[in-house]
C-alpha cells in the first residue's frame, strides 16, 4: 500500500493496461480490461476458469499480439510481438508446470541459456556456481548450487525457477498458481521471498484459485468474470466471501443450472467401492472416499488438487503407497487397468484421446473393453457391430454408424463413444473425469442424462471435475479435494457454487 | 467436372490415402518383376520362382514374429542373433562327427529339439521381462539380448563349425517333399497361422489396438504389458525355429552366419508397409515385403551388375520404403 501512495505522486505505473480486448474467432475472451501494476506491489488476480486471467497474462507476456487496447510499461506504450520481446522488456513468468530441467544442477538451471563463458570460450563453472549461490542467498535461501534439480522438493524447485526469472532481469513477475503444489510451510517461505522481491521495487502479478493465499500476500486484488474486470480493491478491505461474490456475480445464485444443488446423499445405500486413507506418496494424502450404489459422488477441486491421480489409482493405472481399497467390503489391490476392469470398474479419463482410437472405426472403439465377453478367443465382428449399433442408438451418437472412423465424429459424440465402451455390461463403479468439459450444450445435456440414468440403474458413479457447475449438476454428494486431501464433504442440504469455491 | 465426378475423385483420393501403405509395395513388386523379366532371360521361370521362395523362407519365419513386435510399435533387434544362438544350440545337443572338436552334449533328437525350443523361449521371456517389468525400451533391451545371444553362440561353438542335427531338423531344413522344400512349407504355415491369429483372434485385436494407441488400450482395460511381453516371446520363438531350420538349410552351424537376417527381416516387414509406429499393417504386408526383397536379391544375380553395387541398391530400396512408410502414417493422421 505504501508503494502505491509513493508512486502515485507522478511516476507512471510499472505496468498499465487500458481498454484491452481480445477475441478468438469472433468470441470475446476479454472485454475492455483496465489494470494497473505499481512498482513494489503484489497484485492478486482471481476468477473462475475461463474468466480471462490467462488471456490477460498471455497478452502481457507477448504470447498473444493481436489484441485491441493499450499496454504501457513505465508510461511508455509497448506492443510485444513475441514472448522474447516481452522477456527483453523485463516481463518474467513462472508457470504452474515448472520448466526447470531436473537432470541439471541448480546453478545450471538458474543460468540456463545465459551461461557465462571464460576467455577460452568454455563454460565458466566457477562463476556460475558462485553467482547462483549469491542470487539464491539474496532470496534468503540456502541451497547448494551443485545439487541436482530433480532431487529438490517442488517448493524449492519453484524458487530456483523464480531466481532464474529474477536473474534474467525481470521487473514484472507473473506467478501462475504458485501455491497449488505447496505445503503450508512452503507457502510461507514463498511469501517471504515474494516480500523481498517486492521490496526491491519489482511488481508481482499473483494468479491463484487459492483465495486465502491471494488475500494474504496481495496488496491489491483484481477479480475477473466472463472476460471482464469486475473489481479492483485493496486486499486489506476484502474478505474471501466478498471475492467469491465478485467472481460468481451477485444475484445469480440458484438462478442457473449448476449454480446450486440439493444434495441427496443417502447413507442407507450400500457402499460399493471404498478408498480408505490412500496416499500415493506424491499428490494424494490420506484420501478416503465411499462410492455408493445408485449415487453420484462428485469430487471438486482446482487443477492439480489430486483428482487426476485419484482417478488413476482407483482404476489401477497407478499404485498407491498407503491405504487400501474395499470393493463390496473385501480388500482389493488393483495391479493393472485390466485387473480393475475385471472387477467391474470403468473409467473415462478427462482427455478423450487417452482412451479412443482415432483411426479405428467406432465399433472397435466400443468393443475393445468387452471382447472377452463376446468370445474368449475369437473375434466376432458381427456381434461387435451390432453391440456398437445398439449403444449408438441408446446414446444418440450421430451418425449412428458403427463403421464410421472415430476421428470423423464431433467431440461430443467421441465422448459418448468413450462412455459407450463401458455400458454393454453395466460396471459396478464408473469413474468419470471431467465428463462434460469442452462439449457443446446439446452433447452436454445428453451426457448428463446418460450418467443420471446409469445412476438410477444402480451404478456407483464418481465424477471428478474442476468445474463447479459440472459437480453441482450431477452430484448427489460432494467431496472437495485441496492439495491432495479431502478438505470438506457435503452430503445433504443445498449447496452453492460459493460453498465449493470457499472449501477448495 | 460434375458433382459426382468430384465426389468420386474425392473418395478415390481418400481410398488411395488410406491404402498407400498397401498399394505402394505391390507396385514395387510388380515393377521389379517386370524389370528383371525384361533385363534377364533366366529370371522369369518356375524354377527361379521356387528359388526365390526358398531363399526367403527362413527370413519369412523370423519376419512373422517381427511383424507382431512392430505392430505393437516395439522393435526386436535380437532376431538374427537369437536365430544364430538357437541354431548352434540344436547342434550342441547333437552328436557331431569326430573332426568337430566341440565339448558338446549329445542327446536323443526329440529331447534336443525340446531343450532348444526352451532356449528360444528363455530368450523371449528375458526380453519380455526387461521390456515390460523393468521398463527398458525394446530397442536397447533387444540390443543387449543380441549381444548375449552372440555370447551364447560363441561359447557353444568356440570358433568351430558343427554339421549334425536331429533327423527331423535335417529333413525340415534341407529336405523337400513333392519337389517343394520343407522350409517353404514351414514358412507358409507360420505366415498362415500368424495371419489368422492377428486377424481373427482377440489377442490379434489387442496387438493392433496396443500399437495404435497404447494409452487408450490401457485405459480400456487391456493388459498392455502382457501383450507386449507376448509378442517379444513370439518373436524369439519364431527366430529360434528359423535358426534351427537354417543351420540344416546352410549345412553348417557357426558364429555370425545370420548377420544379414536382421536387416532382411526388418526390411521385409517395413517394405511391406507395416507401420513403424504400430497399429497398421499385418502378415499380408510382410508377405509382399518378403517377395520384394526376394525378387530384388535374386534378380540382381540375374542381371549384369557390379556385385558391390547390390549392397547399395538394397539400402536405397529400404530407404524409399521407409519414406513411404512414414509418409503413409502422416497421411492417415492428417485425416
Amino acid at each position: 500500500m505504501t508503494a502505491q501512495t509513493d508512486s502515485g505522486g507522478g511516476l507512471p505505473p510499472l505496468l498499465e493496461l487500458s481498454g484491452v480486448s481480445k477475441s478468438f474467432g469472433g468470441i470475446a475472451a476479454l472485454k475492455d480490461v483496465d489494470m494497473v501494476l505499481q512498482a513494489g506491489e503484489i497484485h492478486g488476480l482471481v476468477g473462475e476458469n475461463g474468466a480471462g486471467k490467462s488471456t490477460t497474462m498471455k497478452i502481457i507476456a507477448g504470447v498473444y499480439h493481436d489484441y485491441d487496447g493499450e499496454m504501457r510499461i513505465d508510461g511508455t506504450r509497448v506492443h510485444f510481438r513475441s514472448a522474447r520481446e516481452a522477456l527483453a522488456a523485463g516481463i518474467g513468468m513462472v508457470h504452474q508446470e515448472l520448466s526447470t530441467i531436473p537432470d541439471l544442477t541448480v546453478a545450471e538451471n538458474v543460468f540456463l541459456g545465459h551461461q557465462p563463458l571464460t576467455k577460452m570460450g568454455t563454460v565458466d563453472w566457477a562463476r556460475i556456481n558462485k553467482e547462483a549461490k549469491r542470487l539464491i542467498a539474496s532470496l534468503g535461501l540456502d541451497i547448494d548450487p551443485k545439487t541436482r534439480m530433480g532431487s529438490l522438493p517442488v517448493g524449492l524447485q519453484q524458487l530456483v525457477e523464480l531466481s532464474r526469472v529474477l536473474f534474467s532481469g525481470a521487473r514484472i513477475i507473473i506467478l501462475d498458481e504458485p501455491t497449488s503444489a505447496l505445503s503450508p510451510p512452503e507457502v510461507k517461505r514463498l511469501f517471504d521471498v515474494l516480500r523481498k522481491i517486492k521490496a526491491d521495487g519489482r511488481g508481482i502479478i499473483f494468479i491463484s484459485h487459492f483465495l486465502d493465499d491471494v488475500l494474504e500476500i496481495s496488496d491489491t486484488v483484481t477479480v475477473f468474470r466472463n472476460g471482464k474486470k469486475v473489481a479492483t480493491e485493496p486486499a486489506a478491505t476484502l474478505t474471501k466471501d466478498a471475492v467469491i461474490s465478485h467472481m460468481i456475480g451477485r444475484g445469480s445464485i440458484g438462478m442457473h443450472m449448476g449454480e446450486s444443488a440439493d444434495l441427496t446423499g443417502d447413507d442407507s445405500k450400500p457402499v460399493v467401492l471404498a478408498a480408505e486413507a490412500i496416499s500415493d506418496g506424491k499428490q494424494l494424502r490420506d484420501v478416503s472416499l465411499k462410492l455408493r450404489a445408485g449415487e453420484i459422488t462428485g469430487v471438486y477441486g482446482f487443477m492439480g488438487c489430486g483428482q487426476i491421480e485419484l482417478a488413476r489409482a482407483l482404476f489401477g493405472k497407478t499404485r498407491i503407497k498407503h491405504g487400501r481399497f474395499l470393493l463390496n467390503g473385501s480388500q482389493k489391490s488393483f495391479k493393472s487397468t485390466a485387473a480393475a476392469r475385471g472387477e467391474g470398474i470403468a473409467f473415462v479419463p478427462e482427455n478423450r484421446r487417452m482412451m479412443l482410437f482415432r483411426t479405428e472405426p467406432v465399433y472397435k472403439n466400443v468393443s475393445i473393453a468387452i471382447l472377452d465377453r463376446i468370445h474368449r478367443l475369437l473375434l466376432k465382428p458381427k456381434s461387435e457391430r451390432a453391440i456398437a449399433g445398439t449403444r449408438a442408438k441408446d446414446l444418440q451418437i450421430r451418425p449412428p454408424n458403427p463403421n464410421m472412423m472415430l476421428g470423423s465424429l464431433s467431440g461430443g459424440n467421441q465422448q459418448k463413444v468413450a462412455l459407450a465402451k463401458w455400458l454393454t455390461h453395466l460396471p459396478k463403479v464408473l469413474i468419470l473425469s471431467e465428463p462434460t468439459r469442452g462439449m457443446d450444450v446439446g452433447a452436454k445435456e445428453d451426457v448428463i442424462r446418460i450418467v443420471k440414468d446409469l445412476r438410477d440403474r444402480g451404478v456407483a458413479i464418481l465424477v471428478l471435475s474442476t468445474e463447479p457447475e459440472t459437480i453441482l449438476t450431477l452430484a448427489d454428494r460432494v467431496s472437495v479435494l485441496r492439495k491432495g486431501r479431502v478438505a470438506k464433504e457435503f452430503n445433504s442440504g443445498t449447496i452453492h457454487k460459493a460453498d465449493l469455491l470457499a472449501a477448495a | 467436372m460434375s458433382m459426382t465426378d468430384v465426389q468420386t475423385t474425392g473418395r478415390l483420393k481418400s481410398f488411395l490415402k488410406d491404402q498407400l501403405r498397401n498399394i505402394a509395395p505391390v507396385f514395387t513388386l510388380l515393377a521389379l518383376v517386370i524389370f528383371f523379366s525384361v533385363a534377364s532371360s533366366s529370371f522369369f521361370s518356375v524354377v527361379n520362382f521356387m528359388n526365390i521362395l526358398s531363399q526367403i523362407s527362413i527370413t519369412a519365419i523370423i519376419a512373422v514374429g517381427l511383424t507382431y513386435v512392430i505392430l505393437t510399435a516395439e522393435i526386436d533387434l535380437s532376431v538374427a542373433a537369437v536365430a544364430n544362438a538357437v541354431g548352434i544350440t540344436i547342434a550342441f545337443f547333437t552328436l557331431q562327427p569326430d573332426y568337430v572338436n566341440i565339448a558338446n552334449l549329445p542327446l536323443p533328437g526329440i529331447i534336443a529339439i525340446v531343450l532348444t525350443l526352451l532356449t528360444a523361449l528363455a530368450f523371449g521371456l528375458i526380453t519380455a521381462f526387461g521390456v515390460t517389468w523393468i521398463g527398458i525400451p525394446s530397442f536397447i533391451m533387444t540390443l543387449a539380448i543380441m549381444q548375449i545371444a552372440n555370447g551364447v553362440s560363441a561359447l557353444l561353438v568356440r570358433g568351430q563349425i558343427a554339421y549334425s542335427y536331429p533327423e527331423l531338423i535335417t529333413m525340415l531344413g534341407s529336405g523337400s517333399i513333392f519337389g517343394i522344400r520343407w522350409t517353404i512349407i514351414v514358412a507358409i504355415i507360420f505366415l498362415g497361422v500368424g495371419h489368422l491369429v492377428l486377424t481373427y483372434t482377440r489377442f490379434g485385436r489387442y496387438i493392433y489396438m496396443t500399437g495404435g494407441n497404447r494409452e487408450a488400450a490401457e485405459y480400456s482395460g487391456v493388459n498392455v504389458k502382457f501383450i507386449i511381453g507376448s509378442v517379444m516371446v513370439i518373436s524369439a520363438v519364431c527366430s529360434g525355429i528359423a535358426g534351427m531350420l537354417a543351420v540344416a538349410y546352410f549345412g553348417s552351424a557357426q558364429q555370425n552366419q545370420f548377420d544379414s537376417y536382421l536387416l532382411d527381416a526388418i526390411a521385409a516387414v517395413v517394405v511391406g508397409g507395416t507401420s513403424l509406429f504400430g497399429g497398421r499393417g499385418g502378415i499380408g504386408n510382410t508377405i509382399i515385403g518378403l517377395l520384394v526383397l526376394g525378387v530384388l536379391n535374386n534378380g540382381l544375380d540375374h542381371v549384369q551388375i557390379d556385385s558391390f553395387l547390390k549392397i547399395l541398391i538394397r539400402g536405397l530400396i529400404l530407404l524409399s520404403a521407409l519414406i513411404i512408410n512414414v509418409y503413409a502414417q502422416r497421411l492417415k493422421e492428417s485425416e
